[in-house]
Order: structure tokens, then C-alpha cells, then sequence
């Protein structure tokens, strides 16, 4: 059976750390990295990639556009 | 066929599902994180993208938070004095019909300053699209009580909330246009979920339709919030506003064309 994967890319210097993709995400592939980036947030960073099925929900809610999403199937 | 698939593989420009719109510049916005404005203003961009009116859509920013709209969105823009966008779009639309014009303002601008260019637009029908960003305080300036400013809610300029029998009641612009003969599409959205924000461009695309078919005033609210004013954080603010602001300002059609 066809599987779904899933990919996204964060943009970390343009990520304000708002937070808003973590709960807009069903599979909690994101969360806050506890490094700061040049302006001093807590930047999103995807740290479970494996369950990520490119549902472009996190994009969609961003608004600093800094997630970019990629969906294949395997 | 194997099962795991690395994420290296996944990242090609042929998988590419979702990215910012190319009608937004890359400067990096001032709003403050998790703030609407942005979400709304990415959705305009990929609805222009989309639509392939980029060259021919004329956008009136506002006095407010937004009022550096025009550094964001790679489109002719104008900027109006406080509360006139809807005058300035009525001109730009009857000298150039065939553009598609919009504004986009905030409610300090449209409820407050602007009443009156707002509501005489919507009731001459002038053919433009009205975005309005509803987050019951002023923004910019510090996060003072505004017209739209629930019944209860605090603010800095209301520490102890909306008091009734002081400051009179909140004013729903929304349902007041939608009353007048000459809009054409009312609406009010929101952009707090990923359900709701696809909802909002679906509204987005049908304004410049009707427009495209010089049918009247579209008229879209969206219900956002304000992190910073708010004093609260952006996950918060959107929980508060489902909670308190959406039961006050319904979500849904007001005014939808007969087909």
C-alpha cells in the first residue's frame, strides 16, 4: 500500500518562535529548539521528521511564511 | 519498493507541496510572533499568486499595525490617511476598472476613524474588496479600547474590562454593512486554525471573482489576534479568542450572492 512522507523546512534566522505550527500540527513532529537564533527566539525545529506527512497544517498557520512543506509516495 | 525513505530524499522541488508565496518579498515582517497580520497577508499573497493578478492588483494600506504592508507584498500600493482606504479605493477603481483593488484595514482604522468611508463605500457598492483585521483593540499605539472592544475584555485603557454602562457597546461592522443594498459578499473569518485559514482563501478568491464580474462590495472580517496587547502568549491569544471573541463575533456568511 501507497504511503504518505512527509518533509518540512524551516527557514530558523526568519522564525519568530511564536509557536503556533507545534499546535497546528497532528503528528507533533514540531517543537521549540532550545537554541536562540540571531534575533533572540526560541526557533521551531522539526525533531520527530520520521511521522511527518506533509499536511501542510504548520505552513498554512505561519505567519512569517518560514515553513516550507514536501509530500511523496513510497 | 523499500519503506524508509530518508528526508533528504523527500526534499526535491518535485514533492514541494507548500512554500511562501513568491508575490511576498523577503523582508522579514515586524509583526510581533504569532500575530494574524501575517498569517492574512501570506493567504492575499498566494490568492494573487493563484489567480495571476499580480501585475494588476492595487493594494490601499491603512494607518495601524499594517501600515508597512506595502514592504510585504510584492504589488502596487498605496498608502491612505487614517481611515480614508475606502475613498482611496473608490478613486483608483473608477479611474482604472479593470485593476483589482483592495484594502486592508485594521479596526482602529475602518470602526473607528473610517466609519464613514466605510460604511458610504459599502452602500454606493463601489466594486472593491475590503479586508478587515478585527482584534478588538488598537494595536499599534498600545493596546487601547477600541469600538470593537468585547463587552468584559481587558484592555489598557480598561483595566477592569468593558463596563456596558461607561463605554457603551461593542460595534459589529460586519453585520451593519451587510445590511446595505450595495455590498455584494459579507463575511467574517478567522485565521487561528489550518481549517480556518483555507476557509479564508476560499472567501479571498471569491471576492476577486465577483469583483472580476463588477457585482458590488466584498466585504471580509477577519477575527484575529493580538499576542502583545492581549499580554498574552500567541498559543494563548488564539485560545482566548476561540473562547471569548468568537462567540460574540460568529464566524460565517452574512451576505452570499443567489447563484
Amino acid at each position: 500500500m501507497a504511503k504518505i512522507k512527509g518533509a518540512i523546512v524551516i527557514d530558523k534566522e526568519k522564525c519568530k518562535g511564536c509557536g503556533l505550527c507545534i499546535t497546528a500540527c497532528p503528528t507533533e513532529v514540531i517543537a521549540l529548539s532550545p537554541e536562540v537564533n540571531s534575533k533572540g527566539y526560541n526557533y521551531a525545529t522539526a525533531v520527530n521528521m520520521d511521522v511527518c506527512t506533509g499536511c501542510t497544517n504548520c505552513s498554512l498557520v505561519c505567519p512569517d511564511g518560514v515553513i516550507t512543506v514536501y509530500r511523496t509516495k513510497i | 519498493m523499500a519503506d524508509t525513505i530518508s528526508t533528504k530524499q523527500i526534499i526535491k522541488p518535485e514533492n514541494l507541496v507548500h512554500k511562501k508565496s513568491a508575490v511576498m518579498t523577503d523582508t522579514t515582517m515586524h509583526y510581533c510572533p504569532g500575530c494574524g497580520h501575517g498569517t492574512t497577508h501570506q493567504i492575499l499573497a498566494e490568492v494573487i499568486e493563484e489567480l495571476g493578478i499580480q501585475e494588476n492588483t492595487i493594494g490601499i494600506t491603512p494607518v495601524g499595525c499594517s501600515v508597512f504592508m506595502y514592504n510585504y507584498l510584492n504589488i502596487d500600493m498605496q498608502e491612505a490617511a487614517h481611515g480614508r482606504a475606502p475613498a482611496l479605493a473608490t478613486a483608483i477603481k473608477r479611474l482604472m476598472p479593470d485593476k483589482y483593488v483592495f484594502t486592508y484595514q485594521g479596526d482602529g482604522d475602518l470602526a473607528a476613524i473610517g466609519t464613514a468611508e466605510t460604511i458610504h463605500s459599502c452602500n454606493r457598492g463601489e466594486n472593491i474588496l475590503i479586508i478587515f483585521i478585527n482584534n478588538g483593540i488598537y494595536g499599534m499605539t498600545g493596546g487601547q479600547m477600541a469600538p470593537t472592544t468585547i463587552v468584559g475584555m481587558k484592555s489598557s485603557t480598561t483595566p477592569y474590562g468593558r463596563d456596558v454602562s461607561l463605554m457603551g457597546n461593542p460595534l459589529k461592522m460586519t453585520d451593519i454593512v451587510a445590511t446595505l443594498p450595495g455590498t455584494y459578499y459579507v463575511t467574517r473569518q478567522s485565521v487561528h486554525k489550518p481549517g480556518n485559514v483555507r476557509k479564508m482563501k476560499k472567501a479571498i478568491h471569491k471576492a476577486f471573482e465577483y469583483q472580476k464580474k463588477k457585482k458590488g462590495t466584498c466585504f471580509i472580517e477577519v477575527v484575529s489576534n493580538c499576542p502583545s496587547g492581549w499580554r498574552m502568549t500567541p498559543v494563548e491569544s488564539n485560545k482566548w479568542m476561540e473562547e471569548n471573541m468568537l462567540p460574540f463575533y460568529p464566524l460565517g456568511d452574512f451576505k452570499v450572492p443567489e447563484e
